[in-house]
């Protein structure tokens, strides 16, 4: 059933799918108001979606080999770019980054531009190339191109340490969600989560995973937009938000010198009593903070971290044509574009019905205990995600007393804001799509790349499409209890990991992609050094500045891809220029490579 | 300008006739190099001078320019360069008679 003429339906299926959803939020308004508790819409908004997944996961059940690992490549390319929207953001975007915002402001904006200047180098560079090449994975480019199980092997290993660190993140993220909505310890629901992960993808791969990205992308983008426009509405910001709190923000500025952001700090002993992860407003909202170093260099790592995270490459693969890859990029942003431009207006609108004592919402100047009553402020406080303290004893909440979690931002802001709680509910399931779509994405390109790459070109090359298939599956399944179990460690936030993951991709991968349409000279063991050469230096950095060595050049521990992928480059380049060029072949598929038209360099079924 | 004169020179070659690929490969890189540069102008270029931008007296819609360019201002070219460049390389393979036939 869904075949052909389902590609054909598309829009209308997908219309059909977001009046249904709209409808269902209406229903769960009026429920609201005949009293349905507050946790029981959660719960409703939550399970009703993820079934919603699981279900179109269910229907688009493959035993294909082009089907499960590349969509059938006939994806259509506005489609395309809402699923790898989907697949971008995670929970790190929906949930973490509005809040980075809100405690960070301009520095930590650096990552708005990082993630979305990012697909101008997917664009120009790589998509358009790779998915000439009619490759399955990653390393499947990287392994014909150069040539030789090593070099393979080594991207399959830089793709698996990128990709597993950012899945932990995610799979932690809708474990966060989904304990919070179902009322469940995080431990158990980081294993909810994973299955509702694993019902989107096992049955279908790509196919699968493509079509739910969709249907992902449309209830994250509803549930992010919609708080926004209807806060801004409802505080008089301006009916337009993006284009209207020019005000607002400057409002902020003011209300910052009045309570006196900066001068007032918090003692250490003080700070001692505020639970870890939270923190309160120490930057100033729209100043510039940061030295145009740090900026450029975090924006940097994410731009080229962005070209070279496999699970984003691959949902280029899926289109019909090289001229629709290309496109799809640009329509991938533009729906990127749509949330996180949303974001710091959001962050806005948030730090200002908090902090402003003039409206209804405010609750800094108050007193503590008439804060400490509030119904938010109780749920939020037992979630471990909210608390106040009154360190100068004076009675009433000073700007520098009250601390949040950098998830609270997007997830308590609709109550904070006075809206009714199926928003709140909404943007749950917001949450989860976002998380959910990009585990996704990562848990499939992992075991892609170790069930194509690995296994059937590897190991054993005559298995049989089912046995390949059965075995893509078996990994798929194995990852995601992997990175479940680490996600329910917590080593690191959600937002650490997921820049974490970018330096690693960036590191290994970057030059390697690069190098292999744009410079015909690299060769196998030039690309073996860079991946291998990058991925260690930059993990060397990484535990050397995390066990207190200061560093160089100002690059931190979120910034290391910069070490990694310049040793990555100079090795290719050197590595590559002492040892033999590439054979006549492989400079002729290269030249094949970089025009659009002909055949493909792998066949439909490789 | 300048910019084009130095691509010029970095990728003359002297009396050689260029098949029909070179030059659609020659030309495609031309184009790569005009999306790099305005890529980096608005990614990198202008964060050099975040506080400049922050005292400027262009504020689109009210916002200082520092914090619009970062919440909306690159954001949004980068979606127009994306489409800008898609167009100009689809002329460009239509001009070598690249295009793939099936088209979507």
């Amino acid at each position: 059933m869904f075949k052909g003429k389902f590609i054909d339906n598309l829009p209308k299926i997908y219309g059909t799918y977001t009046g249904g959803f709209i409808v269902f939020i209406i229903l769960m308004a009026i429920a609201e108001q005949a009293g349905m508790s507050a946790k029981l819409i959660g719960i409703f908004f939550v399970s009703f979606t993820v079934l919603i997944y699981a279900l179109i996961g269910y229907l688009s059940r493959t035993m294909q080999t082009d089907a499960y690992y590349v969509a059938g490549r006939q994806v259509p390319t506005v489609f395309n770019g809402m699923a790898t929207a989907a697949d971008w953001m995670s929970g790190a975007s929906f949930v973490a980054m509005a809040g980075g915002i809100y405690f960070k402001g301009y520095g930590y904006m650096a990552l708005l531009v990082g993630w979305t200047g990012g697909y101008v180098l997917v664009a120009s560079l790589l998509a358009p190339y790779l998915r000439k090449f009619g490759c399955y994975t990653v390393p499947d480019f990287i392994g014909t191109r150069y040539g030789g199980n090593m070099a393979r092997l080594s991207a399959v290993i830089v793709l698996t340490v990128a990709s597993f660190t950012y899945v932990t993140a995610q799979i932690n993220a809708t474990g966060t969600i989904a304990s919070v909505a179902l009322d469940i310890p995080f431990e158990i629901a980081v294993y909810v989560g994973l299955a509702s992960i694993l019902m989107c993808s096992m049955l279908g791969g790509m196919r699968a995973v493509t079509w739910t990205q969709v249907a992902q992308y449309i209830v994250l983008i509803i549930a992010y937009l919609l708080p926004v426009f209807w806060i801004s509405n409802k505080m008089g910001a301006g009916v337009f938000p993006h284009f209207m709190l020019a005000d607002e923000v400057a409002r902020i500025a003011e209300l910052e010198a009045q309570f006196g952001l900066g001068e007032i700090k918090n003692s250490a002993a003080d700070l001692k009593q505020v639970p870890k992860g939270l923190s309160g407003i120490t930057k100033a909202h729209a100043e510039v903070n940061t030295t145009p170093w740090k900026f450029i260099s975090l924006a940097v790592c994410m731009m080229a971290g962005t070209a070279s995270l496999p699970h984003v490459m691959m949902r280029y693969f899926t289109t019909p044509s090289v001229k629709a890859a290309r496109r799809s990029v640009g329509w991938s942003l533009f729906f990127i574009f749509l949330l996180y431009s949303s974001a710091p207006m959001l962050a806005t609108l948030s730090k200002l019905s908090l902090m402003d004592p003039n409206l209804a919402t405010g609750i800094i100047g108050k007193s503590i205990s008439e804060v400490q009553a509030i119904d938010w402020y109780q749920n939020w406080n037992q979630a471990n995600l909210m608390f106040v303290s009154d360190f100068n004893g004076n009675g009433t909440l000073e700007l520098n007393e009250f601390f949040m979690g950098g998830k609270a931002v997007v997830l308590a802001t609709p109550e904070i804001a006075g809206l009714p709680y199926v928003i709140s509910g909404l943007v749950a399931a917001g949450g989860m799509a976002a998380a959910m779509s990009t585990a996704d994405g990562l848990v499939l390109a992992i075991s892609n790349a170790l069930s194509h790459d690995i296994y059937y070109k590897m190991i054993n090359p005559k298995a049989e499409t089912a046995k390949r298939l059965i075995v893509a599956r078996i990994l798929l399944v194995l990852i995601g209890f992997a990175g479940a179990t680490i996600a329910a460690l917590e080593i690191q936030g959600i937002l650490g990991s997921v820049i974490w993951a970018f330096d690693f991709a960036m590191s290994g991968l970057f030059f390697p992609l690069v190098l292999g349409v744009w410079w015909k000279r690299a060769n196998a063991q030039g690309a073996v050094a860079g991946m291998l050469g990058g991925l260690i230096a930059g993990s060397a950095y990484l535990i050397a500045v995390r066990s207190g060595y200061p560093g160089f050049w100002g690059v931190t521990q979120l910034t290391f891809g910069i070490v990694g992928s310049l040793v990555s480059l100079v090795l290719m380049v050197v590595v590559s220029l002492m040892t033999k060029a590439p054979d006549a072949a492989t400079q002729r598929m290269v030249d094949e490579v970089r025009i659009p038209s002909g055949k493909a360099i792998l066949g439909k079924q490789h | 300008m300048s910019f084009w004169v130095m691509f010029r020179l970095l990728t003359y070659r002297e009396g050689k006739k260029m098949s029909k690929q070179q030059q659609h490969w020659e030309k495609t890189r031309m184009l790569l190099f005009i999306t790099l540069a305005i890529w980096f102008v608005f990614s990198i270029g202008i964060f050099f001078f975040g506080a400049e931008m922050e005292a400027s007296s262009i504020r689109p819609l009210g916002y200082p320019l520092s914090y619009y360019m970062t919440c909306q201002g690159s954001l949004g070219i980068f979606v127009i360069l994306i489409f800008w460049f898609a167009n100009r390389q689809e002329k460009i393979d239509e001009e070598f008679g690249y295009t793939e036939r099936e088209d979507d």
